[in-house]
C-alpha cells in the first residue's frame, strides 16, 4: 500500500518543529480578560462569607464572581457521551468546598497581574469541616461529600451520594466461590495505586469570546470540542444553539483533557461581561486540579490448578473518584473486564467495584482508564502464581492466555477476533534473550540484573456508544478538503486518517486537505478517547471514501455520457477501459462547482458494535542496586498487536512514550498529601515524570493480526501501551530480590528497607 | 521600566517591570515559539538562547536580559527546521508542545558536543528538557541522524 502501514511524516510536523503559533495560548484576542481562580486552602468547608471590597478596587480587575452569581444547575464536566454515567455533583462554584484548590471565586481583570493582585485580597470566612481523606473509610463515613438534595446521576451506575458512593457494580460468571473452593492453588492479594498526573506539557488553558453572531465562540485545548459543547449549555443553562467549540492544536492530553477541566470559568465570565476571557492553569493548578487517574485499591482472588492453569479470577476494586465523579463509575470498568478477559481458561470470574467519594482532587480519565490499575494487579498475581508454583511466568501465560476464536472471559459478551499474543510472546523471549536472562544475575559490582514479564490488553473505542465521523468534498481542480471531528492531540489522527483517504481514493496525500475540529463545522465525533480515532472515525474515512468514488464514478460517467458500470476511476480520472474515454478528476471537481454539476461531498459515520482489543506483551530488564535499592531500566522490550499498522512511526512512537509513562507510574510519580489534604508534590520538581536519563532503552516490535471490523485490518494502540510497565517492572524486581510489591510507586527506599526486612 | 534587547537580530523595546520573566516578555513580544510549561525551571519548554548559550526564559527576569542578544526559535527558523525534519521523519514530535525548547537546546549542544558524541552525552546535556509525549526515544534517533548527516560519521 502507498500509504497505509509507511511511516509518513505528520501533516503538521513542520509548523510543530518551527514552533508556529498554533495552540489556545498563543491565539488569546486582544482586550482578552485574564481569569484567575481563587482557591480553596481547605478540604472540606463551606463559604460564609466573601468580601471583595478591597480586591475590585485595584485597577484593571472587571468582575469577581463567586458561588451567588451562578447557575444553580449540577453538571458533570466528564466528557462522555450523553447521559453521562458520571453524576451531575458540580457546580461552577459552590458553597461547599470539597477538596483543597476548589475554585471558590473567579476574578476577571485586565491583566494576569491585577487578577493575581485582586486575588489575594479576597476576604472569605470558611466554616471549616472534618475532611474525609481516606477513601478506604469513605463509604458509610459520617461524613458526607455530597450531601445536597439535588445530586444527580443520569445513569443506574448505583450511585448513593448519602454513603458517599459514587457507584458501584457487581459481575458475576459461574460460581467464583464454588470453583476458587476446587483449587489446590489460591492466591488472594491487595494491590496499591496512586492518583497519576497526566503532565501533558501544555497545562489546562481556554479562551471564550461572543462572535460576529453573538453566540459564545470557545477555543480550547480538550479531546471532547462536542461534548464539551453540552457541558457549557448544562453548566451555564444556555442553549447548545449558542455554543460553538474549537480545537486547536493541543499540547498534549491523555485523558485529562476529556474533561472540561477549564472550560466552564472564562465561558461563564464571557457570558457574564460580553467580553473575552481567558483561563490559563499554572502548571501547580493543573497538578493539584486537573482530572488524575483514579486511585485505586485492588483486590485480586485467583484459583488455578497444581500445574497452573488459572480456573478462577475474582477481582474487587475499590476505586476513589476524589471530590467529584468525573469518569468514576466507568474507569473502574475497565479493571476487571480488561484484565481477566486475558485469560482463557477461567471456569469462573467475577468482578465488582465500589467508586467512592472523599475530599481529594477529583480524578478523571488517564490513558489506560483503569485497565492499568487491574492489570497491575492481576498480572502481579498471576506472576506470584508463577514463582509459587516454580513456573516461568511466560509459561504459565503460554498456557492460560485467551487465543483467537475463544470467547472473552469477560468482555460485554464479545469474542476474541484478532489476536497474536503467543507470537507476541515468543518475539518478546527471543528479543529479550529471556531463558538466557531469567530469572537473575548478580553483576561483579553487587547490582542485581532482572527481567519481568506482563501481558495487557485495552479496547478500541466503546463498543455500541462511541461515534465517528468524517465528511469528505470534492473541490474544483480535483483536490478533497476532509472534515474530521476527532481531536489531534498530538497523537496524528489527522495524518492516519488522511493517509486512509489517500489511500482509498488514490490520491497523494497532499492533494487532501484536513481540517479539525469546530463545532460549527466538523461532522458530529465523540472525540478522542477510548483509544478510538483510527478504529472507529478510521472507519468512517473508509466509508466515506467508497461512497465519494461511487459518486466520482457517476458524474465522470455522466460526463462521458457512458453508463456507470462501464467505468473506472484510477484517483486521477474516470475512463472506459480500452477506450480512449477519460474526464479527469479535476474536470470532474470543476464541473461539479457549475451549475450543470453536482456538488459532490460525503458525510459518513461509524460506530462498533464490537471493542476488538490490541494486545501486547512487555518484558523489561532491570539494574538492582541492593544497597540503595535503585532500579535502573536497562531494556525495555514491547511487542504489539494493534492489527494493522497504519503509520509505523506514529504507532512505534506512541507505544514508547506510553511506556515511558507507565514507568513513571511505577517507579516515580507519587502524590502525596499533607494530613490536611494538600497536595505535596505539585510541581514538576516535587512530581517527578521521567526525564531521559530514566527512561531507558526501549525497543518495539509489532506482531500484526488482521481485525475485519476495523478500517484496512487495525485496531488501536493509544491506550494499550501504558499497562504493562507496572506489572513487569515488579516482577523483575521480584526476580531480583524476591520480594514482590504490591504498592505504586516502589521507589529506592521502599526497596532498600524490605531487602533489610529480608536480611533481619 | 524600559527593557531593550536585541531580539532575533533586532532591537526590541517594551515596559517591563521588575519581576516580569523573559519569558513573559518574549511571549509578549510576538514569540509564541517560547512556551510556558512550569515556571519553576522543571521542564524546558522555555528554553531560549541568550549570547548563543541555552538559557530557562522562565528564570531569567527580562531586567537581567537588558543589553543581551536573545534568540527564540522565530529568529532560527532555517535550524529548526533543518534538525525539525529529521524530528519529524522519526515521529519525535507528538503534541509538539515540547519541541521549540527541546530544539533550542538541540542547536545549543550542536555548538557544544561533537558529532560523534555518545547517547549519554546527549541524554544528559538534554536531561532538562522535558517530553510527557514520546518517550524519548524517537528524540534520540533523530538527533543521531542528524548528527551524522551534519558530520558525515555513521549513526
Ligand atoms: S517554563 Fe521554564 S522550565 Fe518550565
Ligand atoms: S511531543 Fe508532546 S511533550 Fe514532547
Amino acid at each position: 500500500m502507498k500509504y497505509v502501514s509507511q511511516a509518513v511524516r505528520k501533516v503538521d510536523a513542520m509548523s510543530l518543529v518551527t514552533g508556529k503559533p498554533v495552540y489556545t495560548g498563543d491565539m488569546v484576542p486582544s482586550n482578552t480578560l485574564m481569569v484567575k481562580i481563587l482557591r480553596s486552602p481547605h478540604a472540606h468547608a463551606l463559604v460564609e462569607e466573601i468580601n471583595t471590597t478591597a480586591a475590585m478596587k485595584v485597577p484593571g480587575v472587571v468582575a469577581i464572581f463567586t458561588h451567588q452569581d451562578v447557575p444553580q444547575n449540577r453538571f458533570t464536566t466528564a466528557g462522555q457521551t450523553y447521559p453521562e454515567p458520571s453524576p451531575y455533583d458540580r457546580l461552577i462554584l459552590d458553597k461547599r468546598v470539597r477538596c483543597v484548590g476548589d475554585p471558590v471565586a473567579l476574578i476577571a481583570a485586565e491583566t494576569e497581574a491585577a487578577a493575581t493582585k485582586a486575588m489575594g485580597l479576597i476576604k472569605v470566612k470558611y466554616q471549616v469541616l472534618e475532611p474525609l481523606l481516606d477513601f478506604t473509610k469513605a463509604k458509610d463515613n459520617e461524613i458526607l461529600v455530597h450531601p445536597e438534595e439535588d445530586f444527580k446521576a443520569l445513569c443506574p451506575v448505583g450511585a448513593d451520594n448519602k454513603r458517599n458512593l459514587c457507584s458501584t457494580s457487581f459481575t458475576e460468571n459461574g460460581d467464583v466461590e464454588a470453583e476458587l473452593a476446587k483449587c489446590p492453588v489460591v492466591l488472594e492479594r491487595t494491590f496499591n495505586t496512586k492518583a497519576n498526573n497526566q503532565a501533558m506539557m501544555e497545562p489546562f488553558v481556554t479562551f471564550s469570546y461572543l462572535d460576529e453572531y453573538s453566540r459564545l465562540t470557545l477555543v480550547s485545548s480538550t479531546q471532547v470540542p462536542f461534548h464539551v459543547r453540552r457541558i457549557l449549555a448544562n453548566a451555564l443553562g444556555m442553549s447548545k444553539a449558542n455554543i460553538r467549540v474549537i480545537k486547536p492544536r493541543i499540547g498534549g492530553g491523555f485523558g485529562a483533557k476529556q474533561s472540561a477541566v477549564s472550560e466552564v470559568y472564562p465561558a461563564f465570565v464571557t457570558m457574564k461581561t460580553g467580553r473575552p476571557a481567558c483561563l490559563c492553569f499554572t502548571r501547580q493548578e493543573s497538578q493539584a486540579n486537573g482530572s488524575p487517574r483514579h486511585q485505586m485499591q485492588v483486590n485480586v482472588r485467583l484459583g488455578a490448578d497444581a500445574d497452573g492453569t488459572i480456573r478462577a479470577l475474582d477481582v474487587h476494586a475499590l476505586s476513589n473518584a476524589g471530590a467529584y465523579g468525573e469518569h468514576g463509575p466507568t474507569t473502574v470498568g475497565l479493571v476487571g473486564t480488561k484484565s481477566i478477559s486475558l485469560y482463557g481458561k477461567l471456569n469462573a470470574s467475577r468482578f465488582t467495584t465500589e467508586v467512592v467519594y472523599s475530599n481529594t482532587m477529583g480524578a478523571g480519565a488517564y490513558r489506560g482508564y483503569g485497565a492499568t490499575q487491574g492489570l497491575f494487579a492481576v498480572e502481579s498475581t498471576v506472576n506470584e502464581l508463577a514463582a509459587q508454583l516454580g513456573m516461568d511466568p511466560c509459561e504459565i501465560r503460554m498456557k492460560n492466555m485467551v487465543k483467537q476464536g475463544q470467547q472473552f472471559a469477560m468482555y460485554y459478551g464479545e469474542t476474541c477476533t484478532s489476536n497474536t499474543l503467543d507470537k507476541c510472546m515468543e518475539t518478546a523471549k527471543h528479543m529479550m534473550n529471556w531463558d538466557e536472562k531469567y530469572p537473575k544475575k548478580v553483576l561483579d559490582n553487587g547490582h542485581i540484573r532482572s527481567v519481568g514479564v506482563a501481558m495487557a490488553m485495552q479496547g478500541s473505542g466503546i463498543s455500541g456508544v462511541d461515534v465517528g465521523s468524517v465528511e469528505i468534498r470534492l473541490n474544483d481542480d480535483g483536490f478533497y478538503t476532509l472534515l474530521v471531528g476527532c481531536t489531534d492531540m498530538g497523537t496524528g489522527c489527522d495524518t492516519i486518517l488522511t493517509q486512509m483517504a489517500a489511500e482509498c481514493l488514490d490520491c497523494e496525500m497532499e492533494n487532501i486537505a484536513v481540517r479539525g475540529v469546530d463545532t460549527d463545522q466538523s461532522p458530529y465525533d465523540c472525540g478522542s478517547y477510548a483509544s478510538s480515532t483510527t478504529y472507529i472515525t478510521g472507519m468512517a474515512v473508509v466509508k466515506a471514501c467508497q461512497a465519494l468514488r461511487e459518486k466520482i464514478l457517476q458524474q465522470g460517467a455522466k460526463m462521458m455520457n457512458v453508463p456507470v458500470d462501464t467505468v473506472e476511476f484510477d484517483g486521477k480520472r474516470v475512463f472506459v477501459p480500452g477506450t480512449e474515454q477519460q474526464v479527469s478528476l479535476s474536470n470532474i471537481g470543476y464541473t461539479s462547482f457549475e451549475g450543470s454539476g453536482n456538488y459532490l461531498s460525503v458525510c459518513e459515520s461509524h460506530s462498533s458494535p464490537v471493542s476488538p482489543p490490541p494486545m501486547m506483551v512487555g518484558m523489561v530488564e532491570i539494574d538492582l542496586d541492593p544497597q540503595t535499592g535503585k532500579v535502573e531500566l536497562v531494556d525495555y522490550v514491547a511487542v504489539v498487536d494493534c492489527g494493522t499498522v497504519i503509520n509505523q512511526n506514529l504507532a512505534r512512537v506512541q507505544t514508547e512514550g506510553g511506556l515511558v509513562q507507565g514507568i513513571g507510574m511505577t517507579l516515580y510519580e507519587d502524590i502525596q498529601y499533607t494530613q490536611k489534604g494538600r497536595m505535596l508534590n505539585d510541581s514538576f520538581l516535587q512530581y517527578r515524570i521521567p526525564t531521559r536519563l530514566e527512561a531507558g532503552t526501549i525497543r518495539v516490535a509489532f506482531e500484526s493480526s488482521y481485525e475485519q471490523t476495523g478500517p484496512f485490518g487495525a485496531k488501536s494502540i493509544g491506550e494499550l501501551v501504558i499497562n504493562t510497565p507496572a506489572p513487569a517492572i515488579v516482577n523483575a524486581i521480584y526476580n531480583a530480590t524476591g520480594v514482590a510489591f504490591h504498592s505504586l510507586p516502589v521507589k529506592p527506599e521502599h526497596v532498600a528497607m524490605a531487602l533489610l526486612q529480608k536480611e533481619q | 521600566m524600559q527593557v531593550t534587547i536585541t531580539l532575533n537580530g533586532k532591537p526590541y523595546t517594551a515596559e517591563a517591570t521588575p519581576d516580569t520573566q523573559l519569558l513573559t516578555f518574549l511571549r509578549d513580544a510576538g514569540c509564541k515559539s517560547v512556551k510556558c510549561g512550569c515556571e519553576t525551571s522543571g521542564c524546558g519548554l522555555c528554553t531560549v538562547h541568550m549570547d548563543g548559550k541555552s538559557v530557562l526564559s522562565c528564570s531569567v527576569l527580562a531586567a537581567q536580559a537588558a543589553g543581551h542578544t536573545i534568540t527564540t526559535m522565530e529568529g532560527l527558523q532555517e535550524q529548526a527546521a533543518e534538525f525539525g525534519a529529521f524530528l519529524a521523519d522519526e515521529g519525535g514530535e507528538q503534541c509538539g508542545f515540547c519541541s521549540p525548547g527541546f530544539i533550542m537546546n538541540v542547536l545549543a549542544m550542536i555548538n557544544e558536543l561533537d558529532c560523534d558524541a555518545s547517547d549519554e552525552e546527549i541524554r544528559e546535556y538534554l536531561a532538562g528538557n522535558l517530553c510527557r509525549c514520546t518517550g524519548y526515544q524517537s528524540q534520540l534517533r533523530a538527533i543521531r541522524k542528524y548528527l551524522a548527516a551534519k558530520g558525515g560519521k555513521a549513526e
